[in-house]
């Protein structure tokens, strides 16, 4: 492509439905994307292969619990590097 | 249990969540709005939000029958991370912003943003960066409230009642924000923001659990459980952060 050139209307449209998903599942905390998939794969373990039903009740919400603490931690920790 | 059209205690939290995201979405919405309506004429300001509003009619139409194909417990687990997620994210600004750690959201201060920059565009092109900007605002804002409305009314198979919420929401939130005009600030935003968040992160955990076939005890009870949980980690989590930064300020005087 040429410079100055602007990209296809499609290409232009994925990549903005692309960007969207991107901003509003990871943006600025991704911490809490990967918190998610380990919580699921957690669950997922404990009730569907070990079938600690009990188990699994307590782990959901306790997990969930615990990213948001790590992620606000995180935030702390950098506003206080900040100069 | 899967496949349980959730009860009357899943309809008040859905209703709740549904009607307090769409709310401050909206307040969001109409900010931008009214700034390029107030800057720019009105016209180009309602064509973008028409046009942005079509486009999320048109979402609404074609993934809304679509999704309620989806296996409910497919649907459930998908439903459920993406809500912890969006949960989690809303919880800890709410957290936070309460706490001090980062700066509320002003709608005074959004709005005069967006009239210095439409203010500082050039003349000639007036009509499409008000258009384009009253679209975005809008297709960008009521994305989320197409998503929340979706997930949230066809995981618990209540995508009516969810759209008729959300309808009634926007259009209270609009003319209330018609009315006291550029006084969108006095809305307790973060309040909302951290309810939703709540709710939300609520919703999120139900149905992951439900997706990962978890038996949760009292079916859908537990959702005021949950919510009730969270809400208290929320105040403690705030109560801490404000304790800890009075503590670091009398340390740093």
């Amino acid at each position: 492509m040429k410079p100055g050139e602007r990209s296809p209307l499609a290409w232009r449209l994925i990549k903005g439905f692309g960007m969207f998903w991107w901003d509003f599942l990871i943006g600025d905390t991704p911490e809490l994307f990967v918190a998610a998939i380990v919580i699921i794969g957690v669950v997922s373990l404990l009730s569907r292969v070990a079938h600690l039903n009990a188990v699994a009740v307590i782990a959901l919400p306790l997990l969930a619990i615990v990213a948001l603490a790590l992620s606000i931690r995180r935030a702390v920790r950098g506003e206080k590097r900040r100069p | 249990m899967i496949g349980v059209t959730t009860g009357s205690t899943g309809v008040v939290v859905l209703v709740g969540a549904v009607f307090l995201a769409c709310a401050v979405e909206m307040v969001e919405a109409l900010t931008i709005v009214l700034a390029v309506g107030h800057t720019r004429g009105w016209r180009s300001a309602f064509e973008g939000t028409g046009v942005a509003l079509v486009t999320l009619a048109a979402l609404v139409a074609v993934f809304g029958p679509a999704l309620v194909h989806v296996p409910l417990s497919a649907l459930r687990l998908v439903v459920g991370g993406v809500l912890l997620i969006f949960g989690m994210q809303w919880l800890r600004k709410a957290i936070l912003r309460s706490s001090g750690l980062k700066a509320m959201h002003d709608e005074d201060e959004i709005y005069r943003a967006k009239v210095a920059e439409l203010e500082a565009a050039g003349a000639s092109q007036r009509d499409r960066i008000a258009f384009v900007m009253a679209f975005k605002g809008v297709f960008l804002e009521g994305l989320e409230v197409v998503i929340t409305v979706l997930t949230l009314g066809t995981s618990a198979h209540r995508l009516g009642l969810a759209a008729t919420v959300a309808a009634i929401a926007v259009v209270l939130v609009g003319v209330v924000g018609v009315v006291v005009a550029k006084q969108l600030s006095n809305v307790p935003e973060n309040a909302m923001k951290m309810g939703v968040g709540v709710l939300l992160v609520s919703y999120g955990t139900f149905w992951t659990g439900e997706g990962l076939k978890v038996r949760w005890p009292g079916n859908d009870v537990m959702l005021v459980g949950f919510a009730a949980l969270y809400l208290v980690v929320t105040w403690a989590l705030v109560v801490y952060l404000r304790h800890e930064r009075r503590a670091t300020r009398e340390v740093a005087a």
